[in-house]
């Protein structure tokens, strides 16, 4: 299925909508890397909002549309101090309303009991700030600052 | 997922070819990496060097392949490049996994142990 895409730039930002399947987050990553703002970042701090993008993107792929891919909406805004993202998803609601808080396994973990998932959450609250989730309507949105290194 | 595998008398490395282990791989990763350690030596060297990006699923996959492997044999990482290290070190999971900075250091290890 061709993803629907509709792409604005409006004032150094990007707003882009497309479909939330894992191959079209792929996609949408590697377009929303190659233009403004984030394309104007230091590599290590691209790789970062590629990173945070990619699970916040995957786990409405995999979560918010359990069911088949729906739309979701990316708006990157360049801020004083980084750029601010907004992401919209018109699926199921976060479980109790509120973002995971995404818990580590204990360092002393047995091998055999490591976590296979559960990562994604802990790395989005370690790389960003001021991560705020409303549900509104239909919709999710979910909102957070990419702070700029230093 | 293309992987390229060099079996030594002590160690199997496994080099990913592919510049990315992500949600929309994760999973053939995984598949690939457990037919191609069916059998053989103890110890295997994942070879990361190409992998410029890592999410948590491939984190998780990456997880999954050493959980397989255990307890009999171990699956070592070399050849992390900044961004996937970063993963590793933010998850901790850099004290699950031995390190090396390169698959050849990790054989030669191999060669003194």
């Amino acid at each position: 299925m061709q993803p629907a895409r509709d792409v604005q730039f409006p004032a150094g930002g990007l707003h882009l909508t497309f479909t939330a399947s894992p191959f079209d987050v792929r996609d949408s990553l590697a377009q929303m890397l190659a233009t403004p703002p984030l394309c104007d970042l230091p590599a290590s701090m691209r790789g970062m909002a590629e990173l945070v993008l990619a699970e916040v993107l995957n786990n409405v792929a995999e979560h918010a549309y359990p069911a088949g891919p729906g739309p979701v909406t990316v708006t990157l805004t360049p801020v004083a101090g980084g750029t601010q993202c907004l992401i919209v998803d018109q699926g199921l609601a976060m479980p109790g309303g509120r973002v995971p808080v995404g818990d580590l396994p204990s360092a002393t973990t047995d091998v055999g009991d490591l976590p296979e998932g559960g990562f994604g959450w802990h790395l989005i609250h370690s790389l960003t700030r001021d991560l705020t989730y409303q549900r509104t309507g239909a919709c999710n949105r979910l909102s957070f600052l990419l702070p700029n290194e230093g | 997922m293309q992987l390229q595998t060099q079996t030594r008398p002590k160690v199997i490395s496994v080099t990913v070819i592919d510049d990315r282990i992500d949600a929309a791989t994760a999973i053939q990763f995984k598949e690939r990496m457990r037919d191609i350690t069916k059998d053989g030596p103890a110890r295997v060297v994942l070879d990361l060097a190409r992998v410029q990006f890592l999410d948590s699923s491939g984190l998780g996959a990456i997880v999954a392949v050493k959980k397989h492997l255990a307890p009999d044999r171990a699956l070592e990482l070399a050849g992390l490049t900044p961004t996937v290290e970063k993963v590793f070190r933010l998850t901790r999971m850099d004290s699950i996994f031995t390190i090396h900075p390169s698959v050849e250091v990790a054989v030669s290890h191999a060669a003194s142990a």
